[in-house]
């Protein structure tokens, strides 16, 4: 394995610690898309759900596959968009 | 399960304004806010506002926040929650769920939503960007205009947009050094008077530039900073800053997850930077019922989401048949 450049240590997805050389790695494979990556790093599955570190997965996708932004499938957005404790789910909510 | 005529989800310019518009036509209206207070933005926003006077031009923004919140507790009819996040929108039956404080949960069936969820900070890539130190602009200005902390002593800009010339001031004004200003375009994106300021207490506005690493083991301790080219590559000498903070100020994008759980139909606009809902004059997403205001429908300022939330306030209303005051 070639040495890991510094670039290669930036972190991405911070709720994750995704790095920039994983993403790299990845998407030179062929997963070229946000929930690809999704599915193989747990990128963008974090407390913050990708707000964060989507549009920079998105861009490096984009340069290393030439595709526009806009032709990139930016991933499915699923309830809940932040963190819910199971506990208070479990309760089933208030339905006063 | 709870009901309203009109749920805001988000409380800053724009939902505030949707919120006040909607009550005024007599319609029930439920607002939540994620923060611990309502005004969005503009609770931070020590500054004068620019535009038309119609549009409060020459008010400091949190100033703009109070008159809104005092519109507002004139009506009777309005329900609101802070620190309550909509966590999901369910298009099967149209319900939306909520967390209040962490742990109390509900749902709620509104007839008409109005998304004015606001906009999250970019950020970009280089060695070092998770230590601390580094920090958006919006958190920068939240630490010292809402709550009086001083986030370090010396501090790199990255952005020369209004953002980061208005909070590059105010970090002035707090008794921070700006050791410079770097933007990687070959001019400054934001007002001249506001670079002026700058330039005039001795920032240097570095054009062309952009932040290529943070130097520091536990935290920020320095910056290095470097030309680029036309392909924003850096090239040149690396110019090394002594600072503690390295400030974020390189864009915004527009908050839209409920948006896309709801099927609304997604353009990508690089005007408004990202995906927004299609939506017509009225601020009517391609869902019948949900209606989008403010920078979650593309950022501009907070004029704009004022004017865009009392069209969808007013647009709701007349859906819901009550499109006149008595």
């Amino acid at each position: 394995m070639p040495h890991k450049s510094k670039q290669d240590e930036i972190i991405i997805c911070r709720c994750e610690e995704v790095t920039l050389g994983e993403i790299r790695e990845w998407i030179e494979k062929g997963y070229d898309t946000f929930d690809e990556l999704k599915r193989v790093l747990r990128v963008g599955m974090g407390p913050c759900q990708g707000r964060g570190c989507r549009d920079l997965v998105l861009r490096e996708i984009s340069r290393i596959s030439g595709m526009k932004i806009s032709e990139i499938p930016p991933g499915r957005f699923r309830p809940p968009s932040k963190p819910v404790k199971l506990g208070v789910l479990a309760k089933g909510g208030d339905d006063e | 399960m709870r009901e309203t005529d009109v749920m805001v989800i988000g409380g800053g310019p724009a939902g505030l304004s949707a919120a006040a518009e909607a009550a005024s036509f007599g319609c029930d209206v439920t607002l939540v806010e994620s923060d611990l207070a309502l005004g969005g933005q503009l609770i931070k926003q020590t500054h004068k506002f620019f535009g038309s006077k119609d549009e409060r031009a020459g008010t400091r923004g949190f100033k703009i926040s109070e008159l809104l919140l005092e519109e507002l507790s004139g009506y009777g009819n309005v329900k609101t929650y802070t620190n309550c996040t909509a966590t999901g929108y369910y298009p099967e039956d149209g319900v939306v769920t909520c967390v209040r404080a962490e742990d109390e949960y509900f749902k709620i069936k509104p007839k008409k939503i109005v998304m004015a969820t606001g906009a999250q900070e970019r950020l970009i890539p280089f060695p070092n960007n998770h230590l601390p130190g580094v920090y958006g602009a919006g958190a920068v200005q939240t630490l010292m205009n809402v709550y009086g902390v001083k986030p370090g002593d010396k501090v790199l800009m990255v952005g020369a947009g209004n953002i980061g010339l208005i909070v590059s001031y105010q970090l002035i004004q707090a008794g921070v050094q700006v050791a410079g200003i770097v933007e990687a375009m070959d001019k400054v994106g934001g007002y001249w008077v506001h670079a002026a300021k700058v330039r005039r207490l001795g920032v240097p506005i570095y054009l062309r530039h952009t932040i290529v690493e943070a130097i520091g083991e536990q935290y920020v301790t320095g910056a290095v900073i470097q030309e680029i080219d036309e392909r924003f590559q850096p090239q040149g000498e690396r110019k090394s800053l002594d600072v503690d903070i390295i400030c974020m100020a390189v864009g915004l994008s527009p908050t839209c997850e409920l948006l896309w759980q709801a099927g609304c139909e997604m353009v990508f606009v690089p005007e408004l930077c990202g995906y927004v809902a299609q939506r017509d004059r009225n601020m009517r997403t391609s869902h019948k019922d949900i209606w989008v205001a403010g920078d979650a429908a593309g950022i501009e300022e907070a004029s704009s989401a004022m004017v865009e939330g009392r069209i969808a306030g007013v647009s709701t209303a007349r859906a819901l048949g009550r499109g006149t005051h008595e």
